[in-house]
């Protein structure tokens, strides 16, 4: 079971992780609700709960609870941009289904 | 699919319900905006890549032209392309005929307030122009971010007026952006650099922007930021040094002060890129095309150093002025913060370090600083960030309260408490069996209500019938972020309640703020007498009351008919003795002689009431249960 980072989106975090001044690193994660089932959570790490999994891919450190784990394996987090937007992107191999925004998906 | 940032820990919103905030630094001569994303309070750039735009605004007959292209066009259409339009917003058209001179528009003459301009789009308002600026802004924010602003909190002069700062909030709501709070710039630009989380001090703003200076004196005070003292000139900036470079340009070439406005705006253009060069090297090249032909010469930074000294002289006289109102020397101010694009000009940066004799910080991007600070606090505005790290940075301006027995006011949130706040106090009911209280809620410093503007007032019904002063009501007073105020009344063993929401600020301009304030310093003495007199009234009948209660339930018991007209005498004298004097000790001394000629019959009836109670007991019943107790 892993989670990776495209080197696009090691970077942004590292970077914001240094800006922020402080933090553990970022993690990955589902919760139930949204238009489609399960959405995405995305967040800073400042320390480590119980049952939580910490992945490390171009010198940043991904942490997810085992229970996100399951829906997020083979994930791959990257950073791009679309038009005058920019963010991070999950590219989620285990998504059968997403809502029209892709902000909540189905396995 | 869409694209995330990184939340705070324990904050990732569920889909759909992002807040999206931005800061908007709504300027004299550039506009920015600025949002946080990741964490990271950014300014945002347009699709060229450009951060800043220009507050320029060129109306033409096929649509409306914002920024830097509008910018450009000035010197060919100087009377459809307007700029500098802050400096006209909210002002009356009196205001603006001063202004006029120097500013090239053609102004409808009409009877209308608000001054308006002609131009091949038809006449336009100089709120119609912000909203023009800011609708650039917010869609550019949008685009950048993905989806709907929930807000934006747009930073105005320390100095701003009412009426500017209404007119600023009305040119957002024509953008169609809801404005979470108008704040002011040297406030934001000293939350960018973090001051609000720093040690407590005195820190002084220095804003030069393109059009006006604005030097604050922020005091620090367990992470709320109080202004001490604020000074400036809402005609002085960046284009007067332009003006200052373009006056000795026309100068030396030999032009007349009556230089058409066309040619005006093309050396203007070119004074202020000299001057922008000048920032980085020690002499440039100026080359004017003018009616009188080309004209070229070199200008070095000492000549422009002479030209725009006296100008930096009148700022460092603001500069001395205010710390003298605020009452602090320059060797207590502990950072002094560099604001607005003309900070980059090397003399300004020098005078002003010389004066405070420290380094003045001009780390963050002196145009960006403001923006930034708008976009940290819009952030928290939105609810993005956990509680404690909610800012607290506006004071209400006037005290809340509400009226109480005999028209007094009972304040609970004082003026110049910091926002969002809430109070809580609990009142009692004044008669027996009360089941329902006026609350009346008023805003000012005076004693009495009737000084006092009224706010709003409801009431409370279904209070459970009890003796008088047995119900404890509770009025709690919150304030917002926006200054919205919410007043419950709860009474606290039926739990009923009720409540209103009022915009305590509304239509209150400063200068009826500061007229309440003096109003309420000048009659402090009288005020005083006042309310002590209303007090000693409101007890004179609240001891009439009980001494009517208690002989209407056992007078014919306890008293003859020669003690009871003497006491019917003595309560009459209070009665009149309190509605006819004006001096409080009168009406003080007449409630002490009736409690006087009544102490016999108080003593009767404590002795009948003990009487009553140990009526078919034995006295040694009491003392074995007494002691008892103390086993």
């Amino acid at each position: 079971m892993a989670v990776t980072l495209t080197e696009a989106a090691a970077n942004r975090v590292q970077s914001f992780l240094h800006s922020r001044g402080k933090g553990l690193g970022v993690r990955l994660g589902v919760k139930t609700s949204g238009c489609s089932g399960l959405a995405y959570v995305l967040e800073f790490v400042d320390e480590l709960d119980d049952g939580d999994e910490v992945f490390e891919d171009h010198g940043v450190k991904v942490i997810i609870d085992r229970k996100s784990l399951v829906y997020l394996d083979g994930t791959q987090l990257d950073y791009g941009k679309e038009g005058l937007n920019e963010g991070f992107k999950f590219n989620n191999p285990n998504v059968k289904d997403q809502c029209g925004c892709g902000e909540s998906f189905k396995v | 699919m869409a694209l995330l940032q990184i939340a705070e820990p324990g904050q990732a919103a569920a889909p759909h319900q992002h807040r999206l905030a931005a800061g908007i630094d709504l300027g004299t001569t550039n506009s920015l905006v600025a949002t946080v994303r990741s964490g990271r309070a950014e300014t945002l750039a347009d699709g060229q890549g450009n951060h800043i735009l220009p507050s320029v605004v060129r109306y033409t007959a096929d649509g409306v032209v914002v920024g830097e292209a509008a910018r450009r066009s000035a010197a060919d259409d100087p009377l459809n392309t307007i700029s500098s339009v802050k400096r006209l917003i909210g002002r009356g058209v009196a205001d603006v005929s001063s202004l006029g001179s120097e500013l090239p528009y053609d102004f409808v003459r009409g009877e209308s307030a608000v001054p308006r301009i002609r131009t091949a789009a038809g006449e336009v308002t100089p709120i119609e122009v912000s909203a023009e600026i800011l609708r650039v802004l917010g869609r550019r924010a949008q685009d950048t971010l993905g989806g709907e602003l929930s807000g934006v909190v747009i930073t105005v002069p320390a100095y701003f007026d009412d009426a500017q700062r209404q007119a600023t909030k009305d040119a957002a709501r024509l953008a169609g952006l809801h404005v979470y709070r108008l704040l002011n710039e040297p406030t934001a630009a000293a939350v960018a650099y973090g001051l609000d989380r720093g040690a407590d001090g005195v820190h002084a703003i220095y804003d030069l922007g393109g059009g006006t200076f604005d030097v604050s004196v922020l005091r620090l005070h367990r992470g709320v930021f109080e202004v001490m003292a604020t000074g400036g000139d809402s005609a002085l900036g960046g284009d007067d040094f332009d003006m200052a470079v373009a006056g000795w340009i026309l100068e030396q070439a030999g032009v007349s002060r009556g230089a058409d406005r066309g040619t005006l705006r093309h050396v203007l253009d070119q004074a202020r890129s000299a001057k922008e060069i000048l920032a980085t090297q020690a002499s440039t090249t100026v080359d004017v095309e003018l009616p009188t032909g080309r004209w070229q010469g070199s200008l070095s930074r000492a000549q422009l150093d002479a030209l725009i000294d006296p100008l930096i002289r009148k700022t460092v006289h603001t500069c001395r002025r205010v710390l003298r109102d605020a009452g602090v020397s320059p060797d207590e101010i502990e950072d002094v913060v560099m604001v607005g694009g003309s900070t980059r000009t090397l003399r300004v940066r020098e005078m002003v370090g010389e004066f405070f004799g420290r380094e003045p910080l001009v780390d963050i991007d002196p145009d960006r600083v403001v923006a930034i600070g708008a976009a940290i606090q819009a952030d928290v505005l939105a609810g993005n960030k956990p509680g404690e790290e909610m800012l607290l940075l506006d004071v209400n301006p006037l005290s809340l309260g509400i009226e109480t027995m005999g028209g007094l006011t009972e304040k609970l949130i004082p003026r110049n408490t910091t926002l969002p706040v809430a109070r809580a106090q609990e009142f009692t009911t004044f008669k027996d069996g009360q089941t329902a209280m006026a609350v009346h809620v008023v805003q000012g410093e005076r004693e009495l209500v009737a000084d006092c503007r009224s706010l709003a007032r409801f009431e409370l019904r279904g209070i459970p019938p009890m003796v008088a002063g047995a119900a404890r009501i509770q009025v709690t007073f919150s304030v917002d972020a926006d200054g919205l105020l919410h007043v419950e009344a709860r009474e606290q063993t039926s739990g009923v309640s009720a409540s209103v929401a009022v915009k305590p600020s509304y239509g209150l301009t400063d200068d009826e703020i500061t007229g309440m304030l003096q109003a309420s310093i000048e009659h402090a003495q009288d005020d005083m007498q006042a309310r002590r007199l209303v007090e000693e009234r409101v007890e004179a009948q609240r001891v009439v009351e009980a001494l009517n209660a208690a002989l209407a339930s056992d007078g014919a018991e306890l008293l003859n008919t020669a003690e009871r007209a003497t006491l019917d005498q003595a309560l009459q004298r209070l009665v009149d003795t309190a509605s006819s004097s004006g001096d409080a000790d009168e009406v003080e001394a007449a409630i002490k002689r009736l409690e006087k000629d009544c102490e016999f019959y108080v003593e009767r009836r404590m002795n009948s009431g003990i009487r009553k109670a140990m009526a078919g007991h034995r006295v040694d019943e009491f003392a074995q249960e007494d002691g008892s107790k103390a086993d």
